[in-house]
């Protein structure tokens, strides 16, 4: 047994701050060029790299919804044909809900959560690579399909038997649910690489009740992925199966069911929205207490709201099957748990209230998008209180209310707290501010064309108006409001517009912000900003939930690590308490190749099912290549 | 497409509602009893939710009143002050439980109002196809059963049960005006019962995404005073009338001759396909194709001659007819009263 | 931002075992998120028998002969799956190496005789849904057993190359064991499922 022996000389101890962080920045950077950009594994770069692809993914979803607008604008409009609609309905709500919302929040966790845990690496830095490579590949394939008229148009949940082999002849079903398995798959590898880093690589003395509130959503949610997705890789697995070898899951023929599809889908489905919330849950807790300048009002309280709302998710799906004729009793019990909801959504809502009443606001851009989020987000839960009534259901299901419903909580609940996590994050993530006076204006466009959007569609629901139709008659009057909301979306989209052009500018043009602009709690701030390759040249040691308010002089350290090898502090789960010095892996090429090789026996497989068995082969050798020892210093124990 | 001019008090009405939607198909102009129950419903859980919601804005805005214009050092915690703000979320939290147990009930109570079952109801057996709809009055004695499409009749205050079945995929029946909607899913079989209070004529309009003209599938519930619905049911049962004129027998002949009669049923005549509508007594209905054109003589036609250019992908296919023929087939639809 | 040291790491051993390495919470997380893809699988199964007028669906129940082989076969390799394990924490290079040898024998083995469970079912995947959930949880399955056999392959060759005597690397062949331990804990429910639910 050869254990490297421990040299003194080369622990971090010894070296004076310089030394430190060059020989630290050898070991931990990314070389220029394009090899070692594509090899890269550090978190930030690819969490980078993940944000702005995800943000690219809202710009291309946005553009879909403002031509679906101008279709809508008027009755029997002719902007597009009934088939391209229902293309690029599906393409929005798809790509919204996979390409955009659920990887937006993990890139986000991928970049932040390892620098406020305090740690250099995310854990799993190849899979982290990994999953970028099969997420951009699922977005291509996508988007590729769409462009050559083979985008799917079953709506983004696909119900069957319209999704199945015989109603849904050609390949773009299997778009559909092939683009499921990339993004299933880079989203459960991100939430294990999550929670991990969560559990075991937390700096020194951070316990359970020393967390970052955002740290704790992005835990919940990420046990929400690993639990509800399989869900969907068996449902959308399965529709692949009845599609291509003639299984009969589905089909009622034949001993399949219909229904089942619904129950696997939305199994899935609902945890999903939780999956998109409860990371923007996190977000508004951060931007409340830095921007309140007070530690948070009832930290156990909103702890308890995210982890009791993330074991509800899972009992509520039916909710979204009311009228599929389930027994009536079984539906009320879901109507109950739906409602319960309330609850903790409700606590967290009055603790950030207290929190605010209590503390001293400074409306920054970020605090104003938390004003826009409550606004908007409570009249959405408001409505999804109402859709969760069995017989008021049975009226706007499958309407514009419902469309008004999860816009208000997807785009208020989720995106309103995202941008402005954009704008308090950004200084860090790039060094610079964005526009505090251009921020006002794009909180100002995106929050009133928001209401005026989307508000009047709960009427049109009431009025009638069914979800998904390409196109409606001129006597059924909706058009005067359909020509409002289309014209409001145009303001929407104006804010958005402005926004990405405020984050193209900020990148070179924005005021230096300096490591903690914010005056701000959290370790991510007790680095430089944008942070070192190594994050930290010594990690940092916790005693506070607040620690850079309560040791406003120093930071509290450990020493003791090697700087000539990549090297991560282990900490225990529940105490934090430091218990192994694990090296983390160096760049690597071969993510790259596995995912190249996975996403070429996915696209196969849509055509043949032996390219599992010879797609496999690749994969396989991709995956030795990534796991060989390599004989660096991080192969020794 | 008509170009019409800009209706903007029309869009100064948007807030009031009173802009949009017609009668005939909104959940807010009921027509019957459950419809009128749901409204109530709808009603008292939109003022709970928007008191509520009210409430929370006042907090939120209130919670400004010490707002400050640059970031300061943080305050230090205090565990004193904190203890009316904890008495206040505590009660906020116990008030959120009362109120949604209360909704929880009340819902509960409309839901198994919903499901009244009535002996004395009218039977309707409902296939849903890829976009349009099959009605078939059902009758203990068989010979008096019989089939319509896209077009209910209905008689007023007596409950009509629709036995709901999709041969295909799925799709959802839904009369805003009389009720809540229900799917009709292939391989099982859903019901739901309607009754009208008032005449009237009620749209209602497939709700499920089922593919391509999904936004094409809608149908009319008419209903009118019982003695009303009698006479229009003993015409429905009648077969199609002879034609009158003779361009008329010669659209009859060419009907019967080219595919038309392989999709159609014409009861009386030899046209017994079943793919597509029953034309029995097509030009009673108000509108032909699932709601698509009113029924005109020059509907009739410019369907016959085109249907995939009016309603592209639907499961009608073009055959080619010369105007000729094309004119008698008209004529001949026509006379189907 | 000023420093203080407040802490010396330099003691903490270079590699944590068990719940104390990140990669035995990684195999966790793993078998949680494979888990409920079995434990779902499972409820289809269920589900689609609650629907069904009768079960098995147009034929007769599957013999019993292959799966219960395998199924002995899989418990039988838990003991020395359980050794390996120990001999990996001891540091035994020797015996890992044996053990290893075995388990990629007892890896080999039940793949071989999955083929012949596939006739055993008496049905075909494109026959019914009952057809179609049995080859798809045989199918699920016997992936995990495949994967996890050439995990153990690759394991087996590093450990006589020069990277085997290494913690890191017995790490991994306990983690190995552990994800080993999982394939046959999941494979029990499925072999009631398919064999004896239709025998009830
Ligand atoms: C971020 C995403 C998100 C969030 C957070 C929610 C939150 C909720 N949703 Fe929503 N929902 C969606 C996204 C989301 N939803 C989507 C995408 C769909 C449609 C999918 C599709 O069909 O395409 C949908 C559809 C949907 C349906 C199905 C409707 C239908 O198809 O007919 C239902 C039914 O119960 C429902 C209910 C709820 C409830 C009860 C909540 C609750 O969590 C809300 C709780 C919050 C509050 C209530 C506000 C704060 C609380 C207080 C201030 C306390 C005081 C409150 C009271 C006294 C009531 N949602
Ligand atoms: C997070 C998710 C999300 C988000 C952000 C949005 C955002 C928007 N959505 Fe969407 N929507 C869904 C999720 C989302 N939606 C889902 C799940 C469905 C259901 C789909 C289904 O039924 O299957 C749906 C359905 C849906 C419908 C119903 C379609 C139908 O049933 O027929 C409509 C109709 O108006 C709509 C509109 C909009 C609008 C106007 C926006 C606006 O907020 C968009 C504003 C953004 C922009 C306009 C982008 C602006 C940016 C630029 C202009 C940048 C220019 C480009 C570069 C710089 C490169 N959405
Ligand atoms: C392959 C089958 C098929 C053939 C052949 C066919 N039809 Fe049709 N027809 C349909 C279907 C299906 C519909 C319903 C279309 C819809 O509304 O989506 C329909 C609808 C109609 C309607 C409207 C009925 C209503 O109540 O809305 C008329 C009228 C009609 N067809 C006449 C004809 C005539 C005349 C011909 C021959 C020249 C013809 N059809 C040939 C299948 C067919
Ligand atoms: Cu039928 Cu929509
Ligand atoms: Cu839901």
């Amino acid at each position: 047994m050869s254990v490297a022996p421990e040299e003194p000389e080369v622990l971090d101890r010894r070296l004076d701050a310089a030394a430190l962080d060059r020989r630290l920045d050898a070991v931990w950077q990314t070389p220029r060029g394009l090899w070692a950009a594509l090899a890269t594994v550090d978190h930030k770069i690819i969490g980078r790299r993940y944000i702005a692809t995800a943000f690219v993914f809202l710009a291309l979803g946005g553009l879909l919804a403002v031509a679906m607008r101008l279709q809508l604008a008027r009755p029997e409009a002719r902007v597009m044909s009934a088939d391209r609609y229902n293309q690029v309905f599906t393409m929005h709500g798809a790509n919204m809900m996979f390409l955009f919302a659920v990887p937006v929040m993990e890139a986000m966790a991928v970049y932040l959560v390892p620098l406020m845990v305090g740690t250099r690496n995310i854990a799993f830095p190849r899979l982290n690579a990994f999953s970028y490579w099969m997420y951009v590949a699922g977005g291509i394939v996508l988007w590729g399909a769409f462009v050559f008229d083979m985008g799917p148009d079953i709506g983004w949940f696909a119900y069957v038997p319209l999704s199945g082999p015989q109603y849904a002849p050609g390949k773009r079903a299997d778009i559909w649910a092939q683009m499921i398995t990339f993004t299933e798959v880079s989203a459960l590898a991100v939430a294990v690489e999550l929670v991990v880093t969560i559990f075991k690589q937390r700096a020194p003395g951070m316990s359970l009740d020393r967390i970052p509130l955002f740290v704790w959503s992005m835990l919940v949610t990420s046990f929400l992925i690993i639990i509800a997705m399989p869900a969907i890789m068996v449902a959308s697995t399965s529709l692949i199966l009845d599609r291509l070898i003639g299984t009969h899951f589905f089909n009622p023929a034949e001993g399949g069911d219909v229904l089942l599809w619904q129950h696997l889908f939305w199994f899935f489905g609902h945890p999903e929205v939780y999956i998109i919330f409860l990371p923007a849950v996190g977000m508004v807790s951060t931007l409340v207490v830095t921007f309140s300048r007070r530690p948070v009002f009832g930290y156990l309280g909103l702890v308890l709201a995210v982890i009791s709302t993330g074991i509800l998710a899972f009992g509520l799906w039916v909710h979204h099957m009311f009228v599929t004729g389930l027994p009536r009793l079984g539906e009320s019990f879901f109507t109950g748990s739906s409602m319960a909801i309330a609850i903790p959504s409700g606590v967290q809502i009055f603790c950030w209230l207290a929190t605010l009443w209590s503390g001293r606001p400074v409306l920054k851009v970020p605090l104003l998008f938390v004003y826009a989020f409550l606004f908007t987000f409570v009249m959405g839960g408001m409505t999804g209180v109402m859709v969760a009534s069995v017989p008021f259901d049975t009226q706007v299901h499958d309407t514009y209310f419902v469309v008004a419903h999860f816009h208000y909580v997807l785009v208020g609940g989720a995106v309103f707290p995202l941008m402005g996590a954009v704008y308090y994050w950004f200084p860090k993530i790039t060094g610079r501010l964005m526009s505090e006076r251009v921020g006002r204006w794009v909180a100002g466009l995106v929050f009133v064309g928001f209401n005026l959007t989307f508000f009047p569609m709960h009427l049109l629901g009431l009025a009638g108006m069914p979800r998904r139709v390409y196109t409606y008659p001129a006597e059924m009057q909706w058009g005067s409001v359909n020509l409002f909301i289309s014209l409001s979306a145009l303001v929407l989209a104006s804010g958005f517009l402005l926004f990405f052009w405020d984050a193209f500018r900020s990148l070179r043009h924005g005021i230096p912000a300096g490591d903690n602009p914010w005056d701000a709690p959290t370790l991510e701030w007790a680095t430089s900003s944008p942070p070192p390759s190594y994050n930290f040249a010594r990690l940092p040691v916790v005693s506070s939930a607040y620690p850079l308010w309560d040791e406003r002089d120093a930071l509290s350290v450990a020493t003791g690590l090697r700087p000539d090898r990549r090297e991560v502090l282990v900490s225990s789960v529940a105490d934090a308490r430091p218990e192994a010095r694990e090296s983390s892996p160096r760049n690597s090429i071969w993510p790259l190749w596995t995912a190249i090789a996975t996403s070429i026996m996915l696209v196969w497989s849509i055509f043949t099912p032996w390219a599992v068995v010879w797609g496999s082969i690749p994969i396989a050798t991709a995956l030795i290549g990534w796991f060989w020892p390599k004989g660096v210093p991080e192969d020794d124990a | 497409m008509t170009a019409r001019p800009l209706r903007l008090p029309a869009l100064a009405a948007v807030l009031a509602c009173g802009g949009c939607g017609t009668p005939w198909q909104s959940a807010l102009h009921p027509g019957g009893a459950q419809a009128g129950g749901l409204l109530d419903l709808i009603t008292i859980f939109t003022a709970v939710c928007g008191i509520v919601w009210l409430l929370v804005m006042i907090v939120t805005l209130l919670t400004l009143r010490r707002r400050r214009a640059g970031i300061e050092a943080p305050l230090p915690r205090d565990e004193g002050t904190e203890r009316r703000p904890r008495r206040a979320v505590q009660a906020a939290v116990a008030t959120t439980v009362v109120i949604i147990a209360g909704l929880t009930l009340l819902s509960f109570f409309v839901t198994r109002g919903l499901t009244a079952d009535d002996p004395q109801a009218l039977v309707v057996r409902v296939r849903a196809y890829q976009w349009w709809w099959e009605f078939t009055y059902q009758d203990p004695r068989p010979d008096q059963a019989f089939t319509v499409a896209n077009e209910i009749h209905v008689p007023v205050g007596r409950p009509v049960r629709f036995l709901l079945e999709a041969p295909d995929v799925i799709h959802s029946f839904w009369v805003p005006s009389l009720a809540g909607k229900q799917d009709l899913i292939p391989g099982r079989s859903n019901e739901i019962t309607l009754v009208a209070d008032q005449p009237g004529v009620y749209r209602g309009q497939c709700a499920q995404f089922c593919g391509l003209q999904h936004a094409h599938m809608a149908f009319l519930v008419i209903a009118e005073p019982p003695d009303r619905f009698a006479a229009w049911q003993v015409a429905q049962r009648q077969p199609a009338p002879e034609p009158a004129t003779d361009e008329a027998s010669v659209g009859r002949r060419i009907f019967l001759a080219r595919q038309c009669a392989a999709c159609h049923t014409i009861q009386g005549t030899t046209a017994s396909g079943t793919l597509g509508p029953d034309l029995t007594h097509v030009a009673s209905r108000r509108y032909i194709a699932a709601g698509l054109l009113p029924t005109t003589r020059g509907s009739l036609a410019a369907w016959t001659a085109d249907p995939q250019t009016l309603k592209p992908g639907n499961n009608m296919p073009m055959v080619p007819l010369g105007s000729d023929e094309l004119s008698a087939v008209s004529a001949y639809l026509t006379s189907l009263r | 931002m000023n420093e203080r040291i407040v802490l010396d790491v330099s003691h903490l051993t270079l590699h944590g075992k068990s719940s104390a390495s990140v990669t035995w919470w990684g195999t966790f997380a793993f078998m949680l998120l494979e888990g409920t893809g079995f434990a779902l699988l499972i409820a289809v199964y269920l589900y689609l028998e609650s629907l069904a007028s009768e079960w098995p669906l147009g034929a007769p129940p599957p013999d019993l002969g292959p799966g219960s082989v395998l199924t002995a076969v899989l418990i039988a390799s838990l003991v020395p799956n359980y050794l390996i394990a120990r001999w990996a924490e001891q540091e035994n290079l020797h015996k890992v190496r044996i053990g290893i040898v075995i388990m990629t024998v007892l890896g080999i083995v039940p793949v071989v005789l999955r083929f012949y469970e596939f006739p055993a079912l008496h049905i075909s995947w494109d026959s019914n849904a009952y057809g179609s959930i049995l080859w798809a949880l045989l199918g699920l399955h016997l992936t995990h057993l495949v994967t996890d056999l050439g995990d153990t392959v690759v394991l087996a060759i590093l450990m006589f190359t020069r990277h085997g005597a290494n913690k890191r690397r017995l790490g991994d062949i306990q983690d190995n064991a552990l994800y080993w331990n999982f394939v046959v804990a999941t494979w029990l429910p499925i072999y009631v499922c398919i064999y004896w639910v239709p025998r009830l």
